[in-house]
Order: structure tokens, then sequence, then C-alpha cells
């Protein structure tokens, strides 16, 4: 056992690639046999995906999912963010550069459009929850951003370590639910065109949410989901421990 | 050969990547602002340009190509490592703070959709 074990830790990348393609196949086989190809395969795996990442951490206690179990490491390395981000450029190859050009202000207004509705959205759930102090209120609509966009507010303004850790975790649900409720909500919001899908990509914001989502959604729409959403960290970042920041210490002067 | 279109996407990778470093230290954000999307961008200018020179065969496109179809494995392997045990286990309060936002975003894009496409007729 002890051989088996730590050769599958050695060999980390190459496991993972075994593990996930039977995640893949059996996916597909739910898909056709138990749903009659009405959830695609791919949301299956995600959510497969989602339910062991659930079970690492509650046997671990860490925070990588499966990844902190040892002989599952490699995931960490085929799902960290250099082989997404390799593989979310790749797929720009079947994208189309006029259709972006012409979306390109949409894209604009989405994404900041995105992360102050999302930043008010965080604001006023903290609000309801007796938040009343600008820095905690700042945070955690930070939060609502992403999850990288909360703790790194919240580390600029100087806010609490118990509400950077809300903000975190409000960051982790939101790409959570975006990745598992993207395909679900598509057909109602015209999500089915590279249009509606840059839009959507700088509205969410949450790159690992957009493009997991939009894969299970439609592969094709995924370069331009992902390709807004890039730059909705980097602005969120720079907006929301400024001038929304200031803002928000105006309206809660104390 | 494959390993030119490898090629080809990890230097779009890393000038998109390096170039979007360096417009976060130039805003002082202390994040990467976009260095996908310009990775993608240049990867779409060199791969017309490329095109239109004749210089792409198909082996060097199967190199970029290999990447964008591994793209669902490699999101099924990334939502194995994600947090979920904290999103679900963070109480009331995140959650909604996370949920609510979204919904709120739902709700504008049909709008955002219609001048976004109502503008590419003109």
């Amino acid at each position: 056992m002890e051989i088996i074990s730590k050769f599958l830790e050695k060999n980390g990348i190459v496991f993972t690639f075994l593990v996930v393609s039977l995640i893949i196949y059996f996916s597909e086989l739910i898909s056709v046999k138990a749903t009659n190809k009405k959830i695609p395969g791919s949301a299956i795996a995600i959510i497969i995906g989602l339910l062991l990442a659930y079970f690492g951490g509650v046997a671990t206690g860490g925070e990588k999912g499966i990844a902190d179990i040892k002989i599952f490491s490699g995931f960490g390395v085929l799902g960290g963010s250099m082989f997404r981000d390799f593989a979310i450029v790749s797929t720009a190859m079947g994208a189309s550069f006029i259709v972006i050009k012409r979306t390109g202000w949409a894209g604009v207004i989405s994404l900041f459009l995105g992360i102050t509705l999302s930043f008010i959205g965080g604001a006023l759930i903290a609000l309801l929850w007796g938040y009343h102090d600008a820095i905690s209120l700042t945070t955690i609509g930070a939060g609502a951003c992403t999850y990288i966009v909360g703790p790194v507010t919240g580390a600029a303004i100087g806010a609490s370590s118990d509400v950077i850790a809300l903000s975190i975790a409000a960051g982790v649900v939101k790409a959570v639910f975006v990745t598992i409720g993207t395909p679900f909500i598509a057909k109602y919001i015209g999500l089915n065109n590279p249009h509606t899908a840059m839009v959507y990509g700088g509205l969410m914001g949450t790159t690992s949410g957009v493009s997991a989502g939009l894969a299970a959604t439609d592969p094709t729409l995924v370069p331009y989901g992902a390709l807004t959403a890039t730059f909705y960290t980097g602005l969120g970042c720079l907006f929301c421990p400024s001038l929304l920041f200031i803002m928000m210490k105006i309206v809660f002067a104390d | 050969m494959i390993i030119y279109g490898v090629g080809i996407l990890a230097f779009c990778y890393v000038v998109g990547q390096i170039f979007g470093e360096f417009i976060g230290k130039l805003i002082g954000v202390d994040a990467n602002v976009g260095g996908v999307g310009f990775a993608m961008i240049l990867l779409i200018l060199i791969n017309d340009w490329l095109k239109k020179k004749n210089y792409l065969d198909t082996s060097t496109e199967k190199g970029i190509l290999f990447w964008s179809q591994m793209y669902i494995p490699i999101v099924v392997a990334m939502s194995a490592t994600q947090n979920v045990k904290v999103a679900v286990s963070s109480g009331f309060m995140a959650i909604l703070a996370g949920i609510v936002p979204v919904l709120i975003c739902i709700a504008v894009i049909p709008f955002l959709a219609k001048i976004s496409k109502s503008s590419q007729i003109d």
C-alpha cells in the first residue's frame, strides 16, 4: 500500500490525468444514460469535482480541496492557475476578433457595472447582518467581487482578520454558485452567443466560475467570457480600496 | 511540428501575463490586470497573421488545439481544488453575500446584451 501511495504522490500529474479522465468518462455516461443529455457531461464532471473538493476539505481540514490529500496532490498542479490560464489562452484560437472588437465597449461597461453591483450587493448583505463600519462593509463588498479582491482590499484598508475571512468565503461561494448555476440559467438570460458571453464574463468576473460555468454551457463561448472576466479581479483590486471605499466612508461616516 | 504550436501559445501566455503584471504595477494594484486577456488577443492576432502568410500547418495548429481540448479536464481538476468546505460551512451571511450579487448581475444581463447587440447592426 505504502509503495503505491508513494508512487502516486511522486507521479502526481500523470495520476491526475487518469483520475480526471475517469471522472469525465463516468460523467458522460451519467449524462447520456440518466439525463438523456439534458445536463451536459462537463457540467456533471465539474459538480463531481466540487464534491471531491468538499470531501477533501472535510477529510484534511485544508484549503485546496482534494489536492490536500497527498496522492491527489497533482490536482493542485493541473487545476492550478498556470495550466488554467494556459488552456484559457489556447481557447482564443476559435474566437473571432471582429466580435470582440464590436462587443468590446459593452464588455468594458459590464466590467464596471459588475464590480459596482457586486460590491453594493455584498455590502448590503453585510449591512443587514449588523456591520456598520465602512472598513468591514467595503471588505465584504469587495469579497462579493472575487475571493482575491476581498483579501487584497481588506489588507489595504486595515480590516480585521475575521472580516477578511468572511470576504474570502463570500468570493468562494460566488465562484461555486456561478460554476453550478451558469448552465441552468443560460437559456433564461440568452447566454448562447459571444456577445452575451462577453457581457456575462464582465458582470460575474470570477474567472474560475465563469470559465467553468461556460465550459459546462457551451465550450465555444469560453474565450469570450474569459476575456472580459480576466480584467475583473485587477480592476476590482483598483476600485474597491480606493473609490468605492471613499464612497462608503462618506455614506457611513461616524 | 506540434512543439511550434505549443511554443506560440507559450509565447502569447508569457508576453500577455507579463504585460498584465506591469499594468497592475502601473495602476498600483497587487494583481495581474488582464494578463490572460492580452495573451488571448495576441494569440488571435498572431494566428491571423500566420494564416495569411501560410506559415501555419496542421501539426503546428494541433499544438494549440490540444490545450483548448484539455480545457475542460483542467477545469474539472480546478473545481476539485476549490475551497468548497469554506463555501458550505462559512455561515449564512457569506453564502448570501456570494449569491445575491450574482443574482443582481444576472438581472441586468438581458438589458446589457440588448444594447450591445443593437449597436452591431449600425
